[in-house]
């Protein structure tokens, strides 16, 4: 396969997605390129409506069509663009090769099945495993996301697990086929924070042990610091920047990742009597996206920002930042 | 050393405002066909700390902890089962009627959901009179002129009182719930999950404005959140509450540098801090288990099931709510640090 120097499994190029909506054409994805390496992290951090959630349901064809269109792009994974696919083609994809865990735990599990008929499910779709082999492995998955007496709680269903434990189901379902991509939507935003560490740990314990890409979907920069090796920032339907983890937080580029990591209370003490706020309201998704999105709202704008679309380009290595002020130098880039 | 006076309160930082005594707040469960009461859930189960005038309180702890029981039962949104609630000398645990609607526009609140929490069919301009309305204060001329300026205290443009909720972003509605809760110039306010459903970026939006207030109109808030770094940066003392219960309560830098409740130390390791470096060699207390029911809670401690610490003596006797002595509050008063727990010298 590919001849790149790391070993790519998962490549999005120029993914444009649109929903047709009364009020006009919501610009939800505005052309994001990335890829994901074998075994690293990737964590993806933005606000509420700034397409993260929304590239990620475009890879795997999740989301409902119409009102979503998926405008242009290419989603190469294992030799197949997964955007060409039939619906009965990205089925043996979706839970097999690739998996995907929700936010809310509690609404993607059927409450009218055991859970142990819910992890069983993929099992036997996908592998072709017999019901015994299946169920074996079943409990090998739910003692390998720690949950106690696995055999016996197969046969409960998903209101009588908590919250924290619903989400373990969540991961073990997702695990179930051993995939080689892993998408995770927000998985602990809907959990305390305790729990939250506890699903952390897990996730930690996880990649050693198995070694797949993950695609980790957050909006608490604190959670991306610990557990992501690169982060990408998106903005208004737009990635910004792209760093490894240490760069993007110790050396951050764009004005607006700068801005989010000031808003923060600070960790160290909370000395500062105000916070940083980043003025202004998020971007209307309905405009076409024909400048910076960014602009309305940045301390660096100038003219040329409300007029032309800044690219992706890479800084230093591994770094990328779509930005038309080059900060190093504090002048506009050339 | 402590003694009686110290803990009383009448301190530098200010006379209490609100005082709370044993407070109790049980939820009846009823089944079967009769419904009868078969147990109940001990949502809020003997509470007792000050609220100081112009401070605010922290109050922390996960969901379901009775965190936001505390807070409306401070309010008498709730007939509370036990204990005293005293506002400025005033016991209003026990009042009723016209005695306790005249003391409702002297303690407000703030909503989390701001979508929730403003009637999709009333104007901006009428939800933030209704108070003014209901309690009869201005009429006319005189209540649009108060509106304005409640819209422009809260950073907004006094024109959009014509416009409907849906019309503004979840930050813009946030604030309208704000001057709504400012209407009738209230001394406390009960701020329940302010920031919890805003993005980062409006988060800091709000909180900064929730304190220029407070500066501005000498404010006393009780600060319900599970956002552990933005109680750090706004609270002055912080409360931590474990299934009914506080567990440990101290000022605010106390609390984050010296934690002594096991339960704390745990909560304080598990917020995630954005800085990849200090992820990498943090030490993290990882709690085994999840929060029991309330309804049935465990003998002793209520923490002991999921203590790293617990002892034998933890799960037969309860531990005392005790103070340990005084400590460096902020703005360099000496405030008391309590905590209940068996371990802690």
């Amino acid at each position: 396969m590919g001849t790149a120097s790391v070993e790519s499994v998962l490549e999005v190029n120029d993914l444009k997605t649109v929903f047709h909506t009364q009020d006009g054409t919501v610009h939800a994805v505005n052309g994001v390129s990335f890829a994901l390496n074998a075994g690293e992290l990737l964590a993806v951090v933005g606000e509420s409506g700034s397409g993260k959630s929304v590239t990620m349901m475009s890879l795997l064809q999740l989301l409902p069509s119409p009102p979503a269109d998926i405008v242009s792009g290419t989603v190469d994974f294992g030799g197949a663009n997964l955007l060409e696919l039939t619906p009965a083609e990205i089925r043996q994809f979706r839970g097999a090769r690739i998996g995907f865990i929700f936010q809310d735990p509690m609404t993607s599990l059927n409450p009218v099945f055991t859970v142990g008929f819910q992890i069983m499910e993929p099992l036997r779709e996908h592998m072709g495993m017999s019901k015994r082999a299946a169920r074996d492995r079943a409990i090998e998955l739910l003692e390998l996301v720690g949950i106690p007496s696995a055999s016996e709680r197969l046969n409960d269903y998903p209101h009588q697990f908590s919250g924290g434990m619903r989400q373990r189901v969540m991961i073990a379902i997702a695990l179930a086929c051993d995939p080689q991509v892993l998408i995770a939507d927000e998985p602990t935003t809907a959990l305390d924070v305790t729990v939250q560490a506890q699903i952390l740990e897990l996730i930690r314990d996880l990649r050693q042990k198995l070694g797949m890409g993950i695609i980790w979907i957050t909006h608490d920069l604190g959670v991306a610091a610990g557990i992501a090796d690169r982060v990408i920032v998106m903005y208004g339907g737009f990635i910004v920047e792209h760093a490894p983890v240490d760069e993007l937080f110790h050396n951050p580029r764009h004005p607006y990742t700068m801005a989010l990591l000031h808003t923060l209370p600070g960790h160290d003490g909370g000395e500062a009597s105000r916070l940083r706020s980043i003025g202004g309201q998020p971007p209307d998704l309905i405009q076409p996206p024909l400048s910076c999105p960014f602009a309305p709202r940045c301390a660096h704008a100038f003219e040329r920002c409300g007029r032309e679309n800044p690219p992706l380009r890479a800084l230093r290595d591994a770094h990328d930042v779509a930005c038309w002020w080059d900060t190093d130098k504090g002048e506009e880039w050339s | 050393m402590t003694t009686i006076a110290e803990t009383g309160g009448d301190t530098a930082a200010g006379a209490p405002l609100v005082q709370v005594q044993d407070l109790e707040m049980y939820f009846p469960i009823y089944k079967g066909v009769l419904r009868r009461q078969v147990g109940s859930v001990r949502a809020v189960d003997g509470l007792s700390f000050d609220i100081r005038r112009g401070e605010t309180l922290g109050l922390v702890g996960e969901s379901g902890c009775g965190k936001s029981t505390c807070g409306r039962a401070l309010l008498r949104l709730y007939e509370v089962t036990g204990g005293r609630i005293t506002f400025e000398g005033r016991d209003i645990a026990e009042l009723a009627g016209n005695a306790l609607r005249d003391m409702r526009p002297r303690m407000q609140m703030i909503f989390q959901d701001p979508q929730a929490c403003l009637n999709p069919r009333m104007t901006v301009g009428s939800i933030i009179s209704e108070p003014l309305d209901e309690h009869h204060v201005a009429t006319g001329e005189e209540k649009r002129q108060r509106v304005r300026e409640l819209l422009e205290a809260v950073g907004m443009n006094p024109e959009f009182a014509n416009r409907y909720p849906h019309e503004f972003s979840g930050g813009q509605r946030q604030r309208i719930g704000i001057a709504r809760a400012l209407a009738l110039a209230p001394d406390f306010i009960v701020c329940d999950e302010p920031i919890a459903a805003l993005d980062v970026s409006i988060q800091a939006q709000v909180v900064n404005l929730l304190q220029d207030l407070q500066e501005k109109l000498g404010l006393t808030y009780l600060f319900i959140s599970h956002d552990l770094s933005m109680i750090r940066h706004i609270a002055d003392r912080v409360a931590v509450m474990y299934l009914g219960k506080i567990v440990e309560l101290a000022p605010v830098e106390e609390l984050f540098n010296a934690p002594k409740h096991p339960y704390t130390k745990a909560l304080l390791s598990a917020v995630p801090v954005p800085d990849p470096a200090v992820e990498a060699k943090r030490e993290r207390i990882i709690l085994t288990g999840d929060v029991p029911n309330p309804a049935n809670p465990p003998a002793g401690c209520r923490f002991c099931t999921r203590c790293p610490d617990a002892i034998d003596r933890c799960s037969v006797e309860e531990p005392v709510w005790r103070n340990l002595g005084p400590a460096k509050g902020s703005n360099g008063t000496v405030e008391d640090h309590f905590v209940a727990c068996h371990r802690v010298e």
